[in-house]
């Protein structure tokens, strides 16, 4: 891997410096290291110094509150997936991460690291975008929050600045009758990439009518396609069949999906209008159930 | 290029290692310490061979920096068996030959651990799930699977 300099800060201030530092020597911030240490070792990033952020208490850990949602975005996979109370707010969100990887992985694979890494088929982002995430973003100068879906530009590409990392996601917390929920299909069981995900964040109120909707694709395009027109058909009816079965047909017609070994440009637009299908049905269920 | 000073316990053991910030915990490991029963496998954690616990958590050795130890508590295969007394884990992939070539076996023993700590009577399903990051291709796991729950109907045994 050549000469690198790696640091761990133990608070946002001892982290300035070297922020400012990172604006001069190439860098890089080092949450859960399951893409970026591989990416050294074959020299696809080449790093002269490494921020490591986990030390940081802001960077970790899962807070609930009655209109928030705190959490840090160097909080392992697997620490999000034992929270009983964020699966019981956040389905989708912890769905989405918890496919990725092995055990072994999610012991270490963060969601501030799979949303930076902007791979076109993080299952991070799709449900974090759905459930209205915002980032709150760490700078050398001070913070800013930005939406998560302004994070990725392009595969590989995010809009953080040189000294800049994502300190924490902060999600509304879920209102009676709000929840979501992620699907994606991979072509075997268990540990590999997305063909496509889709996740759905549902509203209903007490009749079963949907008073809101946000849907998400993901690896359909370089970034992640927000479905605003699909959201559009869902609200005002009972997510009936002929609605689901619409708002599939529409979700097939998104993106610009590319062909690859795991899936042919046809088949990721079809197996996009099943997910959506299926997934706006298990947030409505679910939904239905936090009535 | 200058090496950084860590310190770590490593089998209930305090460590003190100098490594390159930028070797691998799995390098440290072997390398540098000579804690050999670690294997490397793809070195990408794809394969789970390189399994060790951290802090009480399942991770791929390959995928934590060395430097990253400091202050973390570390177990390998080295600390699985009680001296000469083999763990029954080990004792099981023994009985059941759960083991043809042995590169995959001490991350199958180190991940088999963490899955009965977490999970003492697992279907095997769940035993299924939780080691499909460790691969093997010489058993076609279903002798590795009949060993990791008989070692569990063992522990459970021995707990009640």
């Amino acid at each position: 891997m050549g000469s690198v300099q790696y640091h761990a800060p133990q608070s946002l201030e001892e982290a300035v410096p070297l922020l400012k530092e990172a604006q001069k020597t190439p860098s890089r911030i080092l949450a859960g290291g399951t893409d970026l240490l591989i990416q050294m070792r074959a020299g696809v990033k080449t790093p002269d110094m490494l921020i490591d952020i986990k030390k940081i208490p802001e960077v970790t850990g899962i807070e609930i509150g009655p209109e928030e949602i705190r959490l840090g975005a160097a909080t392992p996979s697997a620490v999000m997936d034992e929270s009983v109370e964020l699966h019981r707010q956040l389905p989708g969100v912890v769905e989405g991460m918890e496919l990725i990887g092995s055990t072994q992985v999610q012991g270490r694979a963060t969601p501030g690291g799979n949303l930076c890494n902007a791979s076109p088929a993080g299952d991070g982002a799709p449900a974090m975008i759905a459930a209205g995430g915002q980032c709150v973003v760490f700078g050398s100068n001070g913070v800013r929050t930005i939406p998560v879906e302004e994070v990725c530009i392009a595969p590989g590409r995010t809009s953080l600045a040189d000294d800049e990392f994502i300190q924490e996601f902060r999600f509304p917390t879920p209102k009676p009758g709000q929840a979501d929920a992620y699907l994606r299909f991979i072509p075997r069981n268990e540990m590999d990439i997305a063909v496509v995900g889709v996740a759905a964040n549902i509203t209903v109120d007490a009749s079963g009518t949907c008073t809101a909707a946000k849907v998400t694709l993901g690896a359909v395009g370089p970034t992640v396609v927000i479905a605003d027109k699909v959201a559009e058909l869902l609200v005002g009816t009972k997510l009936d069949d002929a609605t689901l079965a619409k708002a599939g047909e529409m979700a097939s017609g998104l993106g610009t999906p590319i062909s690859d070994k795991r899936g042919t440009v046809e088949f990721r637009h079809r197996i996009a209008g099943v997910l959506t299908r299926r997934v706006i049905q298990i947030a409505a269920t679910r939904a239905g159930e936090r009535l | 290029m200058s090496k950084t000073h860590v310190t770590t316990t490593i089998n209930g053991d305090a460590v003190e290692y100098l490594c390159e910030p930028d070797q691998s915990m799995l390098e440290v490991l072997r390398d540098n310490l000579e804690l050999t029963g670690t294997k490397e496998g793809c070195a990408t954690g794809d394969c789970g061979a390189c399994s060790v616990s951290l802090d009480g958590r399942l991770v791929c050795s390959c995928l934590v920096l060395g430097v990253e130890a400091e202050g973390k508590q570390i177990e390998t295969i080295e600390g699985i068996a009680n001296g000469s007394e083999l763990h029954p884990i080990q004792q099981k992939f023994l009985e059941n030959a759960a083991l043809q070539c042995g590169i995959c076996t001490p991350g199958f023993i180190v991940a088999t651990k963490a899955l009965l700590a977490k999970n003492p009577d697992p279907t095997e399903e769940e035993a299924r799930y939780f080691l499909a990051g460790n691969l093997c291709r010489c058993t076609g796991y279903d002798k590795i699977i009949r060993a990791v729950l008989d070692a569990a109907a063992e522990m459970r045994g021995a707990a009640s």
